[in-house]
């Protein structure tokens, strides 16, 4: 670059810069600097005490907290591990030749495009205890005798959470694998075929590593936004029945915003933005080695 | 199993699979669908009849009229906020992104790129507290300008980092021959590489309005009537509501779902690109 352009290259930056700073840096380091104190959201100007790390403290020895990173980890593991299941063999589904594909391709669409809070609302519909479509189904079926409280159980419900959270999500999945599947040349399968590799061998083989790095990727982000997991548990349970699904996001929300503590809430929240952040750098770190590699 | 046989088993199973796959995801639509258009005794009564005798189309009325508190009005006028905070913060975001990309993407700069992409996947609940107070300070609380303010905060990273990808595609030696004809940087940027770049800046643009119109988080908090009240926030309201019409709320989540997923259908080419933040050249 010559000296002359740097001032345009900056200038051109600005704007960009002045968004992160401002609306993400600035509160960021005030969400840190609370969680040092005793602040409380009150109409009374008090001034807050600085208390070290006494928030930190109390909320890595608080059931409330541990329960709630259980709860997180739990729907983190499971969701995201169902939605690389199901989205790589959806995948390989649609990567076959059949009458109709490009329509069926096209349904993904809908599950993806369904805003959150509309599944959400859709699903708590599907299991709703009294005239819920699941039970009607399962009745009709004969697969259970007498309708059931999916989402009042705190056993079920946060898997009945998971399975509407996997419907919406895993067609993303789904999408990346098959565009990288489209790079793996057809040549290459139908040699080794001829040179007797069964189907396995050849998914092992030649397919998993075609897509392996997007894969990746896709599963990285896919877990940075299941950390952050908050309106499909407001709109189904709202942390409940017995707090079962009450995640780290729906506890800062809860002792921010309805217990009114910012300290502690702060401190919470700090320790999911640890998570994320080693997470995020994952997740950079695998981006720029794909960028490069392509 | 003779060659014959076996090839025909293996289809009847793919066929199979394949409409697995189609009811899993058309059923429950299709059942939101159905319930929208039932009257509340179809819906309440055990055991289930899937089949409405009758459609009722009362419900999509009464929500797209303007009766004064009644379910239309909050309706609508979750309507309006939703497309003021998804366009007001797609244009502030664009202006913002298309320099910061385009400067990236012949500049340089890399690591700063990424930091800033980072800072698009920070959890909100970390963000939140202080947000509370800036908007609270400006006034802009249970506005739909603060809330478009505070969505570029999500889009304006985003933008940039998918913009940046399909501007590297963009052949220097244009510019170059503009930069002869002595067309400055900004110059440049509008007239040659902006048209270019132009299926990219409808994907950036479409993508942007789908984050905003998703958006609950911060709708949730930093609304609290329909001055400014968006769709998610509305329909999760109808959902928490004592005596409720299921039928309204599901034709209430039709509506807000017909515009996503109707752009999605028109765009899925563009869609995929922005699905993991520009890692896959769609």
């Amino acid at each position: 670059m010559t000296r002359r352009q740097q001032p345009t290259a900056w200038l051109m930056l600005a704007p960009v810069l002045i968004v992160v700073l401002g609306a993400i840096g600035y509160p960021l380091l005030r969400t840190l600097y609370l969680s040092f104190t005793d602040s409380r959201l009150t109409g009374l100007s008090q001034v807050p005490k600085w208390v070290g790390l006494g928030n930190y403290q109390h909320a890595l020895s608080s059931p409330d907290f541990q329960a709630a990173a259980w709860h997180t980890a739990y729907f983190v593991l499971v969701s995201v591990g169902l939605e690389l299941i199901l989205g790589v063999l959806v995948a390989l589904l649609l990567n076959q030749k059949f009458v109709g594909r490009a329509l069926v391709r096209l349904l993904l669409i809908v599950p993806l495009a369904l805003p959150t809070i509309v599944n959400a609302m859709m699903w708590r519909w599907i299991y709703n205890p009294e005239f819920g479509a699941f039970n009607a189904l399962l009745t009709q079926l004969h697969l259970i005798g007498d309708y059931r409280s999916w989402l009042g159980e705190p056993g079920l419900a946060m898997n009945m959470v998971i399975v509407a959270d996997v419907w919406k999500n895993y067609p993303i999945i789904t999408l990346v694998v098959l565009a990288a599947l489209q790079f793996i040349p057809k040549e290459l399968l139908e040699a080794a075929a001829i040179d007797g590799a069964g189907a396995w061998t050849r998914f092992w083989r030649i397919t998993w590593p075609g897509i392996l790095a997007a894969l990746s990727v896709a599963m990285v982000l896919r877990t940075i936004e299941a950390v952050k997991v908050f309106d499909i548990i407001y709109v189904m349970t709202r942390g409940g029945p017995a707090d079962s699904t009450k995640t780290l996001s729906f506890l800062v929300y809860q002792e921010g915003f309805s217990f009114l503590r910012l300290g502690s809430a702060a401190a919470y929240a700090y320790l999911v933005v640890l998570v994320s952040v080693l997470l995020i750098g994952l997740y950079i770190v695998l981006l720029r080695r794909q960028e490069r590699a392509t | 199993m003779s060659p014959k046989t076996l090839r025909g088993v293996q289809t009847s199973l793919l066929y199979l699979s394949v409409l697995v796959l189609v009811v899993s995801i058309l059923a429950p639509v299709v059942w939101l669908l159905i319930s929208s258009v039932s009257s509340t005794n179809a819906l309440t009564t055990v055991p289930l009849r899937w089949i409405p005798d009758a459609l009722d189309f009362s419900r999509y009325k009464a929500l797209l009229s303007q009766e004064p508190s009644g379910f239309g009005e909050t309706f609508l006028y979750a309507l309006r906020n939703s497309l003021g905070a998804a366009f007001g913060a797609t244009t502030i975001s664009l202006l913002v992104a298309i320099p910061a990309a385009y400067s990236f993407s012949r500049f340089g700069r890399i690591g700063l790129l990424y930091g800033v992409l980072a800072t698009y996947m920070i959890p909100p609940v970390a963000l939140i507290l202080p947000l509370y107070g800036i908007l609270a300070a400006l006034g802009l609380l249970n506005t739909v300008w603060g809330l478009a303010l505070v969505y570029c905060t999500i889009l304006s990273p985003f933008v940039t980092w998918l913009l940046k990808t399909n501007f590297d595609a963009v052949p220097v030696e244009l510019e170059e021959a503009a930069a002869i004809d002595g067309l400055g940087r900004w110059a440049t940027l509008l007239r040659i590489t902006l048209p270019l770049a132009l299926p990219a800046l409808s994907t950036a643009t479409i993508w942007a309005i789908l984050l905003s119109w998703d958006e609950f988080f911060y709708a949730l908090l930093f609304t609290a009537n329909q001055n400014a009240k968006t769709l998610p926030v509305t329909i999760a309201d109808f959902a928490a509501g004592r005596a409720v019409d299921y039928g309204l709320i599901c034709a209430a989540g039709v509506l807000a779902a017909f515009p996503p997923i109707l752009i999605g259908f028109l765009l899925q080419r563009g869609l995929l690109s922005g699905l993991t933040a520009g890692s896959v050249k769609g």
